[in-house]
């Protein structure tokens, strides 16, 4: 059974497409959905689609299979129309499945819940990955408003964090916004930063 | 508070929900409102179908394909407010556009001519010219067929319409994958403003008073829920009067400038806001003071006669075959009856009828109205064609193309 999967973050189609190699699936291919995408995925002539339910070329391969000689079979998406929590689920974790034949419901139905699983796990590398660049960068303006303390004020490193954290309590703000704050007061100062 | 999300995709015409978020029509009435930003049209027609959004913002022929089972799983849509009446524009690359009137003003001031120099063009140009659309079911590609078919192009024969999503088209102009495009503002300005294009039609041009975007909602879900619809359509008419008002012009910019919204520059906002909109890089402006409707001439009243003029274009268009059944499926989802119960209350101006002759009136007009006078701009076709909603079949039989199979 061939497999398409439309995708252009490398990181999640190969996400992916690992699972369902696990899943004993070897007829995988992954398609950018830019330029002519789509002549590409009717060449290839896929008994499944899947996708990123954000992706704005959705509508776009939607039209081809309206339109398409090669593809001019019934369609069904999210395999089984009456299927309203698989549909659900495979909304809320960002997938859109197209069945471009009439494949059964057993033969596909382990596709897309693997397909849901995985974008949901990505979804949650994505957060935690977000997340560990968010405190990286805000690890390091509070360390720049640190040193500026201790040169103009000259204290100490933990006393200079204990001034920034006292404000900031005082202030009903975050740390880093405080150190931010004065990043760019010493700055427009010409304080050393 | 009741809770709420509607999906939207990012356009100028998304105005009267974003402002009734954010300029408190809707917490006035109790609905704590979401705003779910999306990018493609088949997303939104997806997030409502299966409920994971109670209502929409949606293209008027993507309301009546989904209820007819023509786009993906089929639902009964209802319709019961026109978000806005007009906003889209035409407009193709500079070598496309070249074997049309040079003067870009006089060019999108009339259509006739503009069809004509088209059609003749066609066989000038080195391959069939390709036209961005926003979707196959969208106001703007039955225009484009509409005003193509005045000059005896036929849409599906002659050139080659390609579907990409509105915030899309300027890219792909750029990068030569399309000729030109049909989409609502800002999209067009702003390829305009790149110098990527200018302008070829302006929609009130083609359709004074085109139907364009809509409030959708899963009709087994409005009806289940009739008072949050009718506190909705009160924040929305609200909303939509605040959007019309020239006072508040550049703070609606702003506000759908924001990232969550439409995220383009106030500048690329304005000129359909404004009604003055800029046609080329050379800068040359036009006055069109029905660029975009949100309130005035009862703009949400949704005319069951509109819903029953785009169903007439899926049957010339091979979209969908003539049968009383469809004809009765597409009439019923613009509800005019639920804005009626919705907003009786609110003072607003109300048709007496529900259907009209379309096309028929060329200057400002009167019309039987309860509470409050209701006049009704020009809603001249550019052909000077009208519409009758009681006879489709003798409307069809007006037109050559695309009409053979009936």
């Amino acid at each position: 059974m061939r497999i398409v999967i439309i995708d252009d973050t490398g990181l999640r189609a190969t996400v992916l497409e690992e699972g369902l190699r696990e899943a004993g699936y070897d007829d995988i291919h992954v398609v950018p959905p830019r330029g002519a995408f789509v002549a590409r995925l009717e060449r290839m002539a896929p008994d499944v689609v899947l996708m990123d339910l954000g992706d704005p070329s959705r509508d776009t391969l939607e039209e081809m299979l309206v339109v398409s000689r090669a593809l001019a079979r019934p369609i069904a998406m999210f395999v089984d129309r009456s299927d309203d929590t698989m549909i659900g689920a495979a909304i809320d974790a960002g997938v859109s499945a197209y069945v471009v034949d009439g494949l059964r419901k057993e033969r596909v139905k382990p596709i897309i819940d693997l397909a849901i699983r995985r974008f949901n796990a990505f979804a949650r590398m994505q957060a935690a990955l977000d997340e560990a660049t968010t405190a990286l960068a805000d690890r390091k303006t509070i360390d720049k408003a640190k040193s500026i303390l201790m040169t103009s004020r000259n204290l100490s490193e933990p006393d200079a964090y204990a001034l920034l954290r006292s404000t900031a309590m005082n202030q009903n703000r975050r740390i880093v916004d405080v150190a931010e704050a004065l990043i760019t007061a010493a700055g427009l100062l010409g304080g050393g930063a | 508070m009741t809770p709420l999300a509607i999906a939207f995709l990012p356009l100028t015409d998304s105005a009267v929900l974003v402002s009734a978020r954010e300029k408190g029509f809707a917490a006035e009435r109790d609905i704590d409102l979401t705003l779910v930003r999306t990018t493609s049209w088949a997303t939104v027609r997806d997030r409502l179908v299966f409920g994971q959004v109670q209502a929409a913002h949606m293209l008027a022929p993507l309301a009546i394909a989904v209820t007819l089972g023509l786009s993906q799983h089929p639902a009964a849509i209802a319709a019961p407010f026109k978000l806005n009446i007009n906003g889209n524009m035409l407009v193709m690359a500079g070598g496309f556009a070249a074997a049309l009137d040079p003067d870009v003003i006089r060019r999108t001031a009339d259509p006739v001519g503009s069809a004509h120099d088209f059609a003749a063009a066609i066989g000038l140009y080195h391959r069939k010219p390709i036209i961005g659309v926003v979707h196959r079911f969208s106001s703007h590609a039955l225009m484009l067929r509409y005003w193509l078919g005045y000059a005896g192009i036929d849409a599906d024969r002659d050139v080659t319409l390609r579907v990409l999503p509105p915030s899309l088209m300027a890219e792909a102009l750029r990068t030569g994958e399309i000729d030109g495009f049909i989409a609502g503002e800002p999209y067009g300005s702003i390829a305009i403003g790149e110098g990527l294009a200018e302008a070829v039609a302006l929609g009130p041009c083609i359709w004074q008073r085109g139907v364009e975007k809509v409030l959708a909602m899963r009709r087994d879900w409005m009806e289940a829920n009739a008072d949050v619809v009718d506190r909705l359509l009160q924040a929305l008419t609200a909303a939509a009067a605040w959007c019309d008002d020239p006072a508040n012009r550049e703070e609606l910019a702003e506000l759908l400038a924001r990232d969550e919204y439409v995220g383009q520059p106030a500048s690329a906002l304005l000129p359909a806001l404004s009604g003055r909109l800029t046609l080329s890089a050379d800068q040359s402006t036009v006055d069109v003071p029905d660029a975009l409707l949100f309130h005035r001439e009862a703009a949400g009243f949704p005319w069951r006669s509109q819903a029953l003029w785009i169903y007439s274009q899926l049957v010339r268009w091979r979209m969908i075959t003539a049968s009383p059944d469809n004809e009765r499926q597409a009439a019923e989802v613009f509800r005019s009856d639920i804005y009626r119960r919705a907003l009786v209350d609110m003072g607003e101006p109300m048709p007496g009828a529900s259907l009209k002759l379309e096309g028929a009136v060329t200057q400002p007009m009167p019309v039987g109205a309860y509470r409050g006078a209701l006049t009704l701009g020009p809603d001249r076709f550019f052909d000077g064609a009208v519409f009758d909603p009681a006879d489709v079949a003798g409307y069809l039989r007006t037109y050559r193309i695309g009409t053979d199979h009936i």
